[in-house]
């Protein structure tokens, strides 16, 4: 068979020759996609953008020091605060904190380093399900579970649902980062002559241990605006109150009642509301982001 | 073969089904080098995991066979694999110093984790282990930086002293100097022949002049097998097995 020794037609000629039509068209259609994608995520950050905006707008010029001083007044009078709803919110997501990290964090740890066999596949899945059960369906389970059989909304019954909400979370970070850290590093520790869970704890934990945090930062921001899961557990409450075992109020549930109430006083502190636990998430998210910016 | 400080008795290793390495005895002397080499995949490394019950660690992993510690069997009943680690030390291909830990901390941390605490206690062990190693008057101002903050040779260094502050009389290395370039290289062959007075070194090289260079003896494996081990001059100039000449003199490998 004859074998062409001749260049191929687009090879031969100078760079700087006209380009073809064809030349032509495809650049054209390179530059009419790279704008299509560029529309499309304007469009994806649009919506998050004009919420800002406007919460920004509503909520910035609706809050004074009385928003966090005082308790709320009855209907019909001005003034008051949601000082109730804040301090709520802080009490809840701390004690939901307090129990829901460690646990979380050790769940983690059991994935990472022992569960490779069935019941680590089992309990990943598991966990994989429990991080996208709808966050009302954990608040009935907190209903029916602790103020069903003690007939009383309490402080309590929020923080549950709120830690059972944030487990999950923390455990696949966790497990997550910890995988990052090299096999030779844990060999390193055991070849030292190191028990297991001194490898794991010293060694393993302690090199993941700022993205682990920030892990569960977003943990604590996520549960921090969750409001179906208190409605029928801490409930809310008119007054400010730090009995765990009463009615507590928290900002998003007060936001809510607040938003569908008829009255404009109670609406304008709403938007107050929302802009106050806005900021608070946003700067967990900033505060997360910067940590682990620093660390890299 | 008088005395020897390590010895293997028809060791076999496993990873799941597939046998890795097959009914092995060798013996080491004290204060000797013993370079295992061969072709890759040829159970060299597995091995050198059996002597401190490192394989055991893996998922499927199986272990048959003995490997007297002076005399005493690191398998026998009742021995804990901790307690044999703290023993026999380990460097590995890959300089390894532990994240987020300083140049001390990561020398220290054998000696805390084991128990004990006392400043001056473990500064003078750091500074020993780290002048062991040859690695004190590079990094004496730097002990609080982090380990993982040194050059590639430095941190290997840093990980023979690591090995090194627990006092074991055996240290195992695996390829130790394979991911470093020829200066640091050369650094830890002179380190290692320094440090043949203190303990005995069991060395996996890919690098047959390393073994000429800085061993003792020999051993040479092929698929699981150790085909033939003896004093390094004699296997470099003399080998008895024709497979053992045609891997050193690079007919294959």
């Amino acid at each position: 068979m004859e074998v062409s020794l001749q260049p191929a037609a687009h090879t031969t000629g100078r760079l700087r020759d006209r380009l073809s039509f064809r030349d032509f068209g495809r650049k054209w259609k390179n530059r009419g996609m790279r704008l299509l994608l560029l529309v499309m995520a304007i469009a994806a950050i649009a919506p998050l953008l004009s919420v800002f905006i406007y919460v920004f707008q509503q909520g910035g010029s609706s809050l004074n020091w009385s928003f966090f001083s005082e308790v709320p007044v009855p209907v019909g009078e001005t003034g008051g605060g949601m000082l109730n709803a804040w301090v709520g919110t802080v009490t809840i997501v701390l004690m939901a904190s307090v129990v829901g990290i460690p646990w979380g964090i050790a769940a983690g740890i059991y994935l990472s380093e022992y569960g490779k066999g069935k019941l680590g596949n089992v309990l990943r899945f598991a966990t994989d399900i429990l991080t996208s059960v709808p966050s009302i369906i954990i608040g009935l389970f907190a209903y029916a579970i602790i103020v069903v059989p003690l007939k009383r909304f309490s402080a309590h019954a929020g923080a549950a649902a709120l830690a059972v909400i944030m487990v999950p979370f923390v455990t696949r970070t966790t497990e997550e980062l910890l995988k990052l850290v090299p096999n030779h590093v844990r060999e390193a520790g055991l070849a030292l002559g190191l028990p297991r869970w001194k490898v794991v704890l010293w060694i393993v934990l302690r090199g993941s241990a700022g993205g682990i945090m920030t892990g569960v930062m977003l943990a604590v921001a996520r549960v921090a605006g969750e409001t179906a899961p208190l409605l029928f557990t801490a409930f809310g409450n008119r007054f400010l109150s730090l009995s765990l075992d009463q009615p507590m109020a928290t900002l998003p549930v007060q936001i809510y009642t607040y938003a569908i109430s008829p009255y404009e006083e109670w609406h304008r502190q709403a938007w107050a509301g929302a802009f106050v636990l806005v900021i608070f998430v946003f700067t967990l998210n900033l505060f997360t982001r910067l940590i682990m910016a620093r660390r890299r | 073969m008088a005395n020897p400080i390590l010895e293997t008795k028809e060791v076999s290793a496993w990873f799941g089904k597939h046998q890795a390495v097959r009914g092995i005895s060798f013996s080491a002397e004290p204060n000797t080098i013993n370079a295992m080499i061969g072709p890759s995949g040829c159970g060299k490394s597995t091995f050198l995991r059996c002597l401190n019950r490192l394989h055991e660690e893996v998922e499927g992993a199986r272990v048959e066979g003995s490997v007297l510690l002076s005399k005493e069997d690191i398998y026998g009943q009742g021995v804990d694999p901790v307690a044999v680690r703290r023993r026999i030390g380990m460097v590995f291909q890959k300089p390894n110093p532990f994240p987020s830990m300083s140049v001390f901390d990561n020398v220290a941390a054998g000696l805390r984790l084991a128990g004990i605490h006392k400043r001056s206690v473990l500064a003078e062990v750091v500074e020993r282990s780290l002048v062991q190693a040859a690695l004190w008057e590079e990094v004496k101002d730097k002990l609080k930086q982090p380990g993982t903050s040194l050059s590639g040779g430095q941190q290997q260094r840093l990980c023979i002293a690591r090995a090194l502050a627990v006092n074991p009389p055996v240290l195992l290395m695996d390829e130790p100097t394979s991911a470093l370039d020829p200066i640091s290289t050369a650094k830890i062959e002179e380190l290692l022949v320094n440090l043949k007075n203190d303990v005995t070194i069991v060395i996996v090289t890919h690098n047959m002049q390393q073994a000429a260079r800085i061993s003792d003896q020999t051993c040479f494996f092929l698929t699981g097998e150790l085909v033939e081990a003896g004093e390094t001059s004699r296997i470099f100039t003399n080998p008895q097995d024709t497979r053992t000449e045609q891997y050193i003199t690079g007919r294959f490998g």
